[in-house]
C-alpha cells in the first residue's frame, strides 16, 4: 500500500453540547435528542442508531422538554417560553408559539397524542390542542404557587401529576382542578435541604405516581389517597430524570452522580401474583449529571452533561446476540464538521457559532513507519470567523483552491472571498445573496472552484457560478413533485459534470450539471446514506449506508460496478459490519484510481480494489506483519481493506496528495477537560 | 409438504359421545377454542392449546340439544337450539342454560351456521333460511317450506363470498340429490339437480365443499370409495330454472365403502383433502391426506380405536372422535419446492432444533416472558406427551437404570451408572435428578445401602443442584460424610444458608482422626509447611504495603494490657490453626454463595470455641494473603481476600457478644481491631492525598500527549 505522511491534527477544539432531553418514539423507533445549545437531533434506532436529521440550535431557544405526538410530530419547549414544532421533512422549525406563562420547564403529550400540556415558571399548567397544522391553546389548570418542573399523564388521560418545588399536585383533567397535593420531604439522611425540587414524575395506570427529587429519593405515591407508599433513597445527589416502559413493568432513573438505576416490577416470591418495585441494576456510564432518560422496549437510553448519548440494551429483552445487544455510546455527530482545501492545505473547522481556518505545517524530513517528523513550519491559525445573530451554523465549506468560504445558518447564507498575499489574508463578504438562498443544509464547491452547489431546505438544489467577487445563479434542480424532503448530502465529480445528492430517506439522485437535468436515481436502499463521493476519472459514485454497506455505482453506465457486485456477492467481513459508527467521509486521489478512502470515528480504511476481498476467515484488521516474513506470504494474506485504528476518535480524514493524509482527532480527554467538574465522589473507603 | 403432526386428546369424560358421535364441533371467537356439542344435553368449550375445557353448559334433564352450538362472532355469544324449536343464547359468564335468553320458534331448525364476518344464519328443516337478528326480532314469524315432501337435508355449509354469506345445502329424495344455493342477503335461492355418472347406484356418504371466487366446489365421497367433484356457480345464470350439474371423478378408491362407522371427507386447502375411513387394504380406520392435484396420498395416520365417521377442520386442527375422546391432529402444509424435495434447498428453519437464546431470560422462565416463548408452549406440551407415549412400549435406559437402583447391588448399580453416563441424552438433567432421588429413596428404606461412589459420580456430572435433590445433602449431614459435603459445596450453585451452616458446624466439630481417613479434595489448600520459612521476611512487607505500621501507631498505648508481647504477635510465624484437611473443607464453605441476611441467624447457633477456631483460621488466611503484593493466596482456586474478610465480618456480626467474653479470643480480637484501625487510617490518608494523585495523573497524561499537531509517518500493509 505504501507510506503516508500524516498530518495529525488535534487542535480542533470541538466540544459537543450537553444533552438536555431525549424522547423516544415507539412507532418509528426514532429517538429525538435535544442539546443545551438548542440543537435537536433525530436518531433512527432501526438504522444502526444513525443520526439521520438535525435541527440547528439557537442561543435563546434552550430546550427544556421534547415530546412526540400523534402522527410522529415533534415538539419542544424551552426557557424562552415558546413551544416549537419541527418540520421533519424540510428540516426546519415549522412555527414557534409563545405559551405566555414565562419559561416552560416541562411538557408532555397526552396518551392519545392529541393534546400537549406545558408547565410554566408562573405555576400554570396549560393545555394545548394539537390541530393538523398548528397547536391551539385550550385552557389553564389551577395555578400553583411555584414553577411546574415535571408533568405526567395518567395513561387513561383523565388525570395528570405535576411536580413542583416541595410538592406534587394531581389534577383532574376534566375540571382542571388540583385534587391532591402531596408534600415531599425535604430531609434526606438527616440533613435538611433548603428545598426539594421534584425533577420528574410518572403516573402509572394503577394510580401510582412515581417521583424523583433533588433529595435523592425515588418515591411512590398513591394518587387516590394522596399518600406516600414507598420511598427509595438512591443517591446523595439529585435524581434528575425518570422514564417508564410502556408495559409499566420497569422504569429507569438518572442521577446527578452519573448513575442510572433500573427498577423492575418483580414478584415477591416466584409464582406469586403480588409484585413490588425493586431496584435491580445500577449503570455508571456517565461521569456527569444524567439529565434525561428514556425507556425503549429493549433498551435504556440516557444522556446528560457529559455529552454522551448512551443506549444500554436490556439483555433479557434481547433475543439474539446481534449488534443491537451491544452498548452504544454516541459522542460525535454523524456528519462532517470539517472541510479542507487540498491545494493550499487548509482546514476549515465548523463550531456552533464560529469558523476557524488553519493552515497545516510542513516538514522536509523523511522517516520510517511510526516516526514523528520534525516540523519545519508549524500549523497556523489563519482566521476566526464569528457568525452574527443567535443561530448556530448548519454547514460550511471551503473551496479546493481555498479562496472561497461559505456557511449557512437557519436564516442566512454567507459567502466570502479570501485573498492571500504572502502571509496576509483579506476577507471580503459577497453581498446581496438572492432571497432563495436563505438557508442551506449542505454546501459544496466544485473541484475547480467555479461553481457552488447549495442544498436548500425546500428540497431544491441550486447551482451558482462563481466569478471574481460576484456570482450568478445558473439553475435550481427542483425536487420531484410532491416531495419536500431536504437533501443532506452532496457530492460532485472532480470533472464537474455530475452532482449526486441524497436526502434522509429517498434514494440518491444524480444530476448532469452540464445539461442541467436529472441523470438517474440510484436504486433505493433501506438504510440511510451516511457519506457520498464520486471517484475521479471513472465517475463511480461511492455510497456508504448506515448498516455499513458500501456500494459503487457507475454514473455513466447507470448501474452498479462489477467490483460492487463482487463485494455484495461475497458480503462484507463480519467485523466490518459490526463497527458501530457510520462512515462520515469518503475521499479519493486522482493518482490512485483504485483506492477509496473511508473513515468512521474509530478507524480509517483505504480500499484497494485491485486486491482480493477478505472473507470471514481472513484477518480484517491485519496487524503489522513481521519484517522477517517473506513477501510471498504477505501477498497471499493481503486483502483489499487496509485498515488502521491509530487515530481515534477520528473526525475527519482526507488525502491531500498522493502520499499525504490529514487526520483530525478529538481525544475524549480533551473534551472532558472542558466540561464542568463532576460531583466529587470519595474514591477510597466508604 | 402436507404433514399430520402428533395427535393429542382433549380430556375425555366430560363428553357423553354416543355411538353416533358428536352433534358438532364449531369454532369459537377465539382461535384455538372450540364449542363441542354432544348428542345429549351438553355443550363444552375447549381450549386446544391447553387441552382442557374452559366451560360446560347443559340443558335440563328431558331436553335434548338438536343442533350444534355456534358462536356469534359479532357479539361473542353462543347460540344453541334444543328440542328442535327452542333457541338459547348465552355467553361465557352464564352458568345455567335454563336462565339464559330463550326464544321459541315456529318451525324446526336443522342447523345454525356461523362464520366470521356475518351474523349466524339458521337453516330450517323445511329449507327456509333466516338470519338470527331477523328471527329474534320476531321469533314466532311464519317459516315457509321450500323443500318438497320427503326431501331431507343431508349436508349444509355457509361460505363468505365477497363478504356476502352464501348458504349451500344438499338434499336427498329417493336417491336423487339436489343442491340449493341460498344468497342470505338477497334471499335468492337457486336449485340444482346433481347428476351422477357411473356411480349412479352408490350412496353418497360424505360431502365437503370449498369456494373459489365464482364456483363452489362440492366434493362427495361415495360408497364406492371414490371422491367426486361438482362445480356449482355462486351466481346463478338463471335462478328460476332448475339447473343440472354434473359430478366428475376426482380420486378413485380412497376408502373402502363398507366402513362400520361411516366415512368422512373434508377439504384442507386448494390441493388437499382429508379422508377418514378405512383404506381398502386395511381394516383399521385411518385418517389420510390426499393431494387432489397429483392424486397422491400425502400422509396418513391410523386410528385404531375407531371413529364416529365425523371430521372437522378448523384453523390448522383436524378434530375427530377417536374412541371415546375428542382427538386433535394438527395439520401443517408448508410451502415446498422441488429443490426442497430433492434436498437442494435448506429448510429455512428446522422446527426440531430450538434456537437457544444466548442470554438467560429469567422473566421467561418465570412464565411471563415474551410472546414468542408463549407461542411455543403448546408445542412443548405436545413433545412431553410424546415422550410419555414413546416410553411405554420401549423402556428407555434411564427407566431401566431406575429399576436397577431399586433392586440390585451397589456394584451393579455403579457399573450401570457408568454406562449410562457415557452417553448424554437430551433430558440428561431430569434423569440425573431422578436417579439421585431414587438412590436416596432406597437409602432411606435400607439403612445399610450406601451408594457413595454412585452419588459422587452423579455429583461430578455438574448438572445436579441442591434443588434437584434436596435430600442428598441432608443425608450427608446426617452421616457426617464430609467428602460428599465438600463435593456438594463445590458443585451446587444453590445451597440454602441453613445447610451451608450445618456443613460448617460439622467441619468445625469433626475430630481430626476421622478427617485423616476421609479423602478430601485438597486442591484449595496450599502447603502451609513450606511457606513457613518465608514468613519472617514476608510479614513486614504487608505493613509497608499499606503505608502504615501498627508498631508506630499511637494506639499501642491502649493495647498495653495485652499480656503477650504485641511485637511478637505481629512478627511471630503465623501457623495454621487447623489441619490441612479441615482447611480444605472450610475453604469449600468460603467459596459457597450466601446471602448475609439468611446466614446470620444460623451462624449464631455455632458454639463459641468453634467460632474462635474459624476466626483464627480466617485471620491466618488474611495474614497469608497480605504476604504478597497481589493479596492472593497461593495454590489452585484459593479463597479470595474478599471472601475471607466478608466471613470475618459475618462471624463477628453474629457472635460478637459471645466471642468478646472468651479469654482465648482476646488476642485475636485485638489484632483484628488493630487491623481495622490501620485500614481506616490508611484510607483517610489516601483520601487526603487523592487530589495530589489526580494531579500526578494529569502530569502523566500530559507527558503522553504528543501535542496538538504533528506530522507522522504511517505505513499501511
Amino acid at each position: 500500500m505504501g507510506e503516508f505522511k500524516v498530518h495529525r491534527v488535534r487542535f480542533f477544539n470541538y466540544v459537543p453540547s450537553g444533552i438536555r432531553c431525549v424522547a423516544y418514539n415507539n412507532q418509528s423507533n426514532r429517538l429525538a435528542v435535544s442539546r443545551t445549545d438548542g440543537t435537536v437531533e433525530i436518531y433512527n434506532l432501526s438504522a444502526n442508531y444513525f443520526q439521520e436529521k438535525f435541527f440547528p440550535g439557537h442561543e435563546s431557544r434552550a430546550t427544556e422538554a421534547l415530546c412526540w405526538t400523534e402522527g410522529q410530530r415533534l415538539f419542544s419547549a424551552g426557557l424562552n417560553g415558546e413551544i416549537v414544532e419541527y418540520d421533519l421533512q424540510a428540516l426546519n422549525v415549522k412555527y414557534a408559539m409563545d405559551a405566555f406563562g414565562g419559561p416552560i420547564w416541562s411538557m408532555t403529550a397526552s396518551p392519545s397524542g392529541s393534546q400537549l400540556l406545558v408547565g410554566c415558571e408562573d405555576g400554570s399548567v396549560k393545555l394545548f390542542q394539537i390541530t393538523p397544522d398548528k397547536i391551539q391553546f385550550e385552557r389553564n389548570f389551577d395555578r400553583q404557587k411555584s414553577r411546574i418542573l415535571s408533568l405526567s399523564w395518567h395513561p387513561s388521560g383523565t388525570h395528570i401529576a405535576a411536580g413542583s418545588i416541595d410538592y406534587i399536585s394531581v389534577f383532574d383533567v376534566k375540571s382542571g382542578s388540583a385534587i391532591h397535593k402531596m408534600i415531599v420531604d425535604r430531609q434526606y439522611m438527616g440533613v435538611s435541604k433548603r428545598k426539594c425540587i421534584v425533577w420528574g414524575v410518572a403516573f402509572l395506570s394503577d394510580g401510582t405516581v412515581i417521583s424523583v427529587d433533588s433529595a435523592g429519593k425515588v418515591q411512590f405515591w398513591d394518587s387516590a389517597t394522596g399518600t406516600l407508599v414507598k420511598s427509595h433513597p438512591i443517591a446523595n445527589a439529585d435524581v434528575l430524570s425518570i422514564a417508564v416502559a410502556d408495559q409499566e413493568d420497569s422504569f429507569v432513573v438518572g442521577t446527578a452522580e452519573g448513575t442510572v438505576f433500573h427498577f423492575q416490577l418483580v414478584s415477591v416470591t416466584s409464582n406469586s401474583s403480588e409484585k413490588q418495585w425493586v431496584r435491580t441494576k445500577p449503570f455508571q456510564h456517565h461521569t456527569h449529571d444524567v439529565r434525561t432518560v428514556a425507556h425503549s422496549p429493549t433498551a435504556l437510553i440516557s444522556g446528560g452533561t457529559d455529552t454522551h448519548l448512551v443506549i444500554r440494551p436490556l439483555m433479557e429483552k434481547v433475543e439474539v446476540k446481534n449488534y443491537d445487544a451491544a452498548l452504544r455510546k454516541i459522542t460525535f455527530p454523524h456528519r462532517c464538521l470539517i472541510s479542507c482545501s487540498k491545494k493550499r492545505q487548509l482546514l476549515l473547522f465548523q463550531f456552533a457559532h464560529h469558523l476557524e481556518l488553519w493552515r497545516l505545517g510542513s516538514t522536509v524530513a523523511t522517516g520510517k513507519n511510526g516516526d514523528i517528523l520534525p516540523l519545519s513550519k508549524n500549523a497556523d491559525h489563519l482566521l476566526h470567523l464569528k457568525t452574527k445573530g443567535p443561530e448556530n451554523i448548519i454547514c460550511s465549506c471551503i473551496s479546493s483552491c481555498g479562496s472561497w468560504i461559505a456557511y449557512s445558518t437557519a436564516s442566512r447564507f454567507f459567502l466570502y472571498r479570501l485573498n492571500y498575499e504572502h502571509d496576509n489574508i483579506s476577507l471580503k463578504r459577497v453581498s446581496k445573496m438572492p432571497a432563495f438562498l436563505r438557508s442551506a443544509l449542505q454546501i459544496l464547491f466544485s473541484e475547480d472552484s467555479k461553481k457552488l452547489f447549495v442544498a436548500s431546505n425546500q428540497g431544491s438544489l441550486h447551482v451558482i457560478q462563481l466569478l471574481e467577487g460576484s456570482f450568478k445563479h445558473l439553475h435550481a434542480f427542483q425536487p420531484q413533485s410532491g416531495t419536500v424532503e431536504a437533501m443532506c448530502l452532496l457530492a460532485v465529480s472532480p470533472d464537474g459534470n455530475w452532482l449526486a445528492a441524497s436526502g434522509t430517506s429517498a434514494g440518491v439522485h444524480v444530476y448532469n450539471v452540464k445539461q442541467l437535468k436529472l441523470h438517474c436515481t440510484v436504486p433505493a436502499y433501506n438504510f440511510p446514506v451516511t457519506a457520498l463521493a464520486i471517484a475521479p476519472n471513472t465517475n463511480n459514485l461511492v455510497i456508504a449506508h448506515s448498516d455499513q454497506q458500501v456500494f459503487e455505482y457507475s454514473i455513466p453506465d447507470k448501474q452498479y460496478t462489477e467490483w460492487s457486485r463482487a463485494v455484495q456477492k461475497q458480503g462484507f467481513h463480519h467485523l466490518w459490519l459490526q463497527r458501530d459508527t457510520p462512515i462520515t467521509h469518503i475521499g479519493f486521489h486522482s493518482k490512485r484510481p483504485m483506492h477509496i478512502l473511508l473513515h468512521d470515528a474509530y478507524m480509517f480504511c483505504i480500499i484497494d480494489k485491485s486486491l482480493p476481498l477478505p472473507n470471514d476467515k481472513t484477518l480484517l484488521y491485519n496487524p503489522l506483519p513481521p519484517t522477517s516474513e517473506s513477501d510471498v506470504v504477505r501477498r497471499r494474506t493481503a486483502h483489499a481493506f487496509k485498515i488502521s485504528k491509530i487515530y481515534k476518535p477520528l473526525l475527519f480524514m482526507e488525502l491531500l496528495d498522493e502520499g499525504t493524509l490529514v487526520a483530525v482527532e478529538r481525544p475524549l480527554d480533551d473534551i472532558i477537560a472542558q466540561l464542568p467538574p463532576p460531583i466529587k465522589k470519595k474514591k477510597f473507603g466508604t | 409438504m402436507a404433514a399430520l403432526e402428533d395427535e393429542f386428546t382433549l380430556s375425555s369424560g366430560v363428553l357423553s359421545a354416543g355411538p353416533d358421535g358428536l352433534l358438532g364441533v364449531e369454532q369459537s371467537n377465539k382461535t384455538d377454542q372450540f364449542l363441542v356439542t354432544d348428542r345429549g344435553r351438553t355443550v363444552v368449550l375447549y381450549k386446544v392449546s391447553d387441552q382442557k375445557p374452559l366451560g360446560s353448559w347443559s340443558v335440563k334433564q328431558g331436553q335434548l340439544i338438536t343442533c350444534s352450538a355456534v358462536c356469534n362472532f359479532q357479539t361473542g355469544e353462543y347460540v344453541v337450539v334444543h328440542d328442535n324449536k327452542v333457541l338459547r343464547i348465552w355467553n361465557n359468564e352464564d352458568v345455567n342454560l335454563d336462565k339464559v335468553f330463550k326464544a321459541t320458534l315456529s318451525a324446526e331448525v336443522h342447523k345454525i351456521h356461523s362464520v366470521r364476518g356475518t351474523e349466524p344464519v339458521l337453516l330450517f328443516k323445511e329449507g327456509a333460511v333466516r338470519g338470527l337478528e331477523a328471527l329474534l326480532a320476531e321469533p314466532q314469524q311464519e317459516i315457509e317450506a321450500v323443500l318438497s315432501d320427503g326431501e331431507v337435508i343431508r349436508w349444509t355449509k355457509l361460505f363468505m363470498v365477497f363478504r356476502h354469506p352464501v348458504l349451500i345445502f344438499i338434499t336427498e329424495k329417493h336417491g336423487n340429490y339436489f343442491v340449493y344455493v341460498h344468497m342470505v342477503n338477497s334471499h335468492t335461492l337457486s336449485k340444482y339437480t346433481l347428476l351422477r355418472g357411473q356411480e349412479e347406484k352408490s350412496v353418497i356418504q360424505s360431502f365437503t365443499a370449498s369456494v373459489d371466487r365464482k364456483f363452489i366446489s362440492v366434493m362427495s365421497l361415495s360408497s364406492d370409495g371414490c371422491v367426486y367433484e361438482t362445480l356449482i356457480p355462486v351466481y346463478p345464470t338463471d335462478p328460476e330454472e332448475n339447473q343440472r350439474v354434473v359430478s366428475s371423478l376426482l380420486l378413485r378408491a380412497v376408502v373402502s365403502g363398507s366402513a362400520p362407522s361411516g366415512v368422512a371427507l373434508t377439504v384442507l386447502d386448494r390441493d388437499h383433502v382429508a379422508v377418514l375411513g378405512s383404506p381398502l387394504s386395511a381394516s383399521k380406520e385411518c385418517l389420510s391426506v390426499w393431494n387432489i392435484k397429483f392424486q397422491t396420498l400425502q400422509t396418513s395416520k391410523e386410528l385404531p380405536q375407531g371413529t364416529s365417521g365425523q371430521l372437522w377442520y378448523y384453523g390448522e386442527n383436524l378434530l375427530m372422535l377417536h374412541g371415546q375422546s375428542l382427538t386433535v391432529i394438527p395439520y401443517k402444509c408448508e410451502v415446498s419446492s422441488l429443490a426442497g424435495a430433492l434436498g437442494k434447498l435448506k429448510h429455512s428453519h428446522d422446527p426440531g432444533i430450538q434456537v437457544m437464546p444466548p442470554f438467560v431470560n429469567w422473566e421467561a422462565s418465570q412464565g411471563d416472558g415474551l410472546g414468542s416463548q408463549h407461542a411455543e408452549q403448546p408445542r412443548r406440551i405436545l413433545r412431553r406427551r410424546k415422550i410419555e407415549v414413546s416410553s411405554q412400549p420401549a423402556v428407555p435406559p434411564s427407566k431401566q437404570l431406575l429399576t436397577t437402583i431399586m433392586k440390585d447391588s451397589e456394584k451393579h448399580i455403579e457399573m450401570e451408572l457408568r454406562k449410562f453416563l457415557a452417553v448424554k441424552t437430551p433430558d440428561f438433567h431430569a434423569i440425573v435428578g431422578d436417579l439421585v432421588t431414587g438412590l436416596l429413596g432406597r437409602c432411606q428404606v435400607e439403612p445399610s445401602f450406601c451408594p457413595r461412589n454412585c452419588l459422587v459420580q452423579l455429583i461430578q456430572t455438574h448438572v445436579l443442584s441442591y434443588s434437584l435433590c434436596p435430600g442428598l445433602m441432608e443425608m450427608a449431614v446426617k452421616k457426617t460424610d464430609v467428602q460428599l459435603l465438600q463435593l456438594c459445596l463445590q458443585r451446587f450453585p444453590d445451597i440454602p444458608e441453613s445447610v451451608t451452616c450445618a456443613c460448617l458446624k460439622i467441619f468445625l466439630s469433626i475430630g481430626d482422626d476421622s478427617l485423616h481417613q476421609a479423602e478430601i479434595d485438597m486442591e484449595s489448600v496450599f502447603d502451609y509447611g513450606d511457606s513457613v520459612q518465608g514468613d519472617n521476611v514476608a510479614a513486614p512487607v504487608d505493613v509497608l504495603q499499606n503505608g502504615f505500621s501498627p508498631e508506630g501507631d499511637t494506639c499501642l498505648s491502649c493495647c498495653q494490657e495485652v499480656p503477650a508481647k504485641p511485637q511478637d504477635a505481629a512478627a511471630a510465624t503465623p501457623t495454621c490453626p487447623v489441619t490441612p484437611q479441615r482447611a480444605a473443607l472450610l475453604n469449600a464453605i468460603l467459596h459457597s454463595g450466601y446471602s448475609e441476611a439468611f446466614l446470620l441467624p444460623h451462624l449464631k447457633d455455632i458454639p463459641a470455641q468453634h467460632i474462635t477456631l474459624f476466626l483464627k483460621y480466617l485471620y491466618f488466611l488474611y495474614l497469608k494473603c497480605s504476604e504478597n503484593a497481589t493479596m492472593t493466596l497461593p495454590g489452585i482456586h484459593p479463597p479470595t481476600l474478599n471472601q475471607i474478610l466478608d466471613w470475618i465480618c459475618l462471624l463477628l456480626d453474629a457472635n460478637f457478644t459471645v466471642v468478646v467474653m472468651i479469654p482465648e479470643a482476646k488476642r485475636l480480637l485485638i489484632s483484628l481491631y488493630k487491623f481495622v484501625k490501620s485500614q481506616i487510617s490508611v484510607y483517610s490518608e489516601l483520601n487526603k492525598i487523592e487530589v495530589s494523585f489526580r494531579e500526578l495523573q494529569k502530569l502523566n497524561q500530559e507527558k503522553n500527549n504528543r501535542g496538538l499537531y504533528s506530522i507522522e509517518v504511517l505505513e499501511l500493509f
